[in-house]
């Protein structure tokens, strides 16, 4: 397989299409929520101009919570939105301390230039992602969706208390 | 370091063939390599041109035999840099159709705009001296700019006008990508004070109608400012014979190392212009008080200049002299027009600016249906083809196309046609590789 096509695997071509959870509106996007357990954040690669806003919420279970759904609204490459369509399917049912790990370990392997292998039992289907490592070029459309959902989770976290 | 005359045969040519184009590759060693397994196609020049090896040597000449500050110092290599420094300026204002002293030295078109607009900012703020205040702005004033333009020749007109009070304002473009001039006849009027437009489009390619434009700023009395980082590099042209005001270009779009530029301006604006950035080797006289400044150029040349890159320029200009830019530019016009012929028969491309038939310069920015231009670009990359994609520094202008991104392939006199045309095979594959062939115009 091309270092081309490790990147561009067909699960990575068919969430692009699909976009898991590409489901908030433009409105939505463009209004901050005010609610408890909630959180939302918009990115913007400068350079490319790949933009996402992801939304974040919390449900209690039990005395923990965990992600009831990412939900973004965004246009970019196929890595962008393959990424966000992944992590959002990824993210249902975590805990916020699971989505932070996962979170770390993807930027890990985003930042490692190829040199570590993804552990597939915490990043499941984004572990495709790793032929994106290297393309240094690239690795900020794959990071783009996670970088927002860090933010959006510190919100929700904070405002769920 | 004098213009060599042109030869006979490029008198006689009005554009390159196959075979020079051929010899002209061997003077540039950087297109001499492999990508990704296949030979670099290089389709970028016009975010940045390659070197001949005449302009590496001119500049490694320098450091090798005449390295010195210039403008100072008596000893034999500051008169040896200096002679060096002042007759590449010589040569490349020759090469624009500027006078020696109608030509200031900048690291690129950027800072040439931004050096005008802060200079014209300076005009209009505190006490300001004699013939000075003719630059200056406020509430009332009008600045006009075009849809087109990029971020260079755009935001440093917002600042002006946010700092002076003025408005900008723009002249819009038609679907074709050329500007629409019944809105120019009506947009510039008494209120304008200045015009600036660029010459040719880094992304549509459209080269735009400097002789009207002119003529509208001049019966409203406004001064013009040419962006002319596209044209410079690629068309024949003659600042004097254009009758702008100011012009600006950079250096590493026309052969030459990056951090040269230059900003061409009629001398009795120049010299009436305050400074913008002040310090050494610009002042006449210096009181702990306050100091009287030197004529252009020096006036605009504080501090050490970008010395040996002057003097590489000025082998870059003597390059594309001896070549012809006649013959660059019928070479270039025919590789523009294969470019957006080939593209626009490809399933799911749309080529912005002119259609085909249509003047434009040898470049073409294309949206593909259903691909962003990042994954194009990558493609493209992983055969060897480099491109630029994104909004190239254009952000209204791709907003008025209904884009976020192109991909662009532009060319130089180096390039070929077969070229060109593994670029257009390249394309092709583009959408089934991605799996979006046959989905039509679906985004």
């Amino acid at each position: 397989m091309s270092a081309l096509d490790a990147m561009y695997q067909q699960l990575i071509l068919e969430h692009a299409k699909s976009r898991s959870g590409a489901d908030l509106t433009a409105d939505e996007a463009t209004s901050m929520p005010d609610q408890p357990g909630v959180g939302q954040c918009h990115q913007l690669n400068p350079v490319c101009g790949d933009e996402i806003t992801l939304r974040l919420e919390l449900e209690a279970a039990g005395s923990q919570s965990t992600v009831k759904g990412i939900h973004w609204h965004g246009d970019g490459c196929a890595i962008s939105m393959a990424s966000a369509s992944i992590l959002s399917e990824l993210s249902e049912g975590a805990s916020p301390d699971e989505l932070g790990e996962m979170i770390g370990h993807f930027r890990e392997l985003m930042r490692s230039r190829g040199r570590l292998e993804p552990d597939d039992e915490i990043l499941g289907d984004a572990a495709a992602l790793a032929g994106v490592a290297k393309y240094p070029a690239r690795v900020k459309c794959a990071m783009l969706a996670w970088v927002a959902a860090e933010d959006a989770l510190r919100q929700a976290v904070a405002t769920g208390r | 370091m004098v213009m060599v005359s042109t030869s006979a045969t490029a008198a006689t040519q009005v554009a390159l063939s196959d075979v020079e184009v051929l010899r002209i590759r061997n003077d540039f060693p950087v297109l001499d390599q492999e990508v990704n397994g296949r030979p670099l196609v290089y389709l970028d020049s016009g975010a940045t041109s390659q070197n001949p090896r005449s302009v590496l040597e001119a500049e490694q000449e320098f450091y090798e035999l005449r390295n010195a500050a210039v403008h100072r110092g008596a000893h034999h290599l500051a008169v040896q840099a200096t002679d060096a420094f002042e007759d590449a300026r010589a040569t490349v204002a020759g090469f624009v159709g500027a006078a020696e002293d109608e030509l200031v030295w900048t690291a690129n078109a950027t800072a040439g705009l931004n050096l005008l607009a802060y200079s014209f900012s300076n005009a209009s703020v505190g006490t300001v001296r004699g013939d000075a205040a003719r630059f200056a702005l406020g509430p009332g004033d009008e600045v006009v700019v075009t849809e087109m333009e990029h971020h260079a020749n755009l935001i440093p007109w917002q600042e002006l006008c946010r700092r002076t009070g003025a408005t900008l304002k723009f002249i819009p473009i038609d679907d074709d990508g050329a500007l629409r001039l019944e809105e120019a006849a009506r947009l510039i009027t008494e209120r304008t004070r200045i015009l600036a437009f660029t010459h040719a489009s880094n992304v549509l390619g459209t080269i735009n109608p400097v002789a009207e434009l002119v003529a509208l700023a001049r019966a409203a009395g406004a001064l013009v400012v040419l962006d002319a980082c596209q044209s410079v590099p690629h068309l024949p042209l003659d600042f004097k014979a254009l009758d702008v005001d100011f012009a600006v270009f950079s250096g590493h779009k026309m052969l030459a190392p990056t951090g040269i530029g230059g900003v061409y301006g009629r001398r009795e604006l120049l010299n009436a212009m305050p400074p913008f950035l002040t310090g050494g080797s610009m002042i006449t006289t210096v009181t702990m008080e306050k100091a009287e400044y030197l004529p252009a150029p020096q006036r605009f040349e504080a501090g050490t200049q970008p010395i040996s890159q002057a003097v590489a320029l000025a082998a870059a200009a003597n390059y594309l002299h001896e070549t012809g830019m006649e013959r660059v530019a019928g070479w270039e016009a025919s590789l523009g027009q294969r470019l957006v012929t080939g593209l626009s028969a490809i399933d799911g491309i749309r080529v912005v600016g002119p259609a085909a038939g249509v003047e434009r310069l040898g470049l073409a920015a294309f949206d593909v249906a259903g691909v962003h231009a990042h994954d194009v670009g990558q493609y493209l990359d992983s055969v060897g083809i480099a491109v630029r994609v994104g909004h190239h520094c254009a952000q209204p202008l791709h907003r008025r196309l209904g884009l976020t991104a192109t991909t662009r392939a532009s060319t130089y006199l180096y390039n070929t046609t077969e070229e060109v045309d593994l670029l257009l095979e390249a394309v092709a594959r583009v959408r089934p590789y991605f799996g979006v062939a046959g989905s039509g115009a679906s985004k």
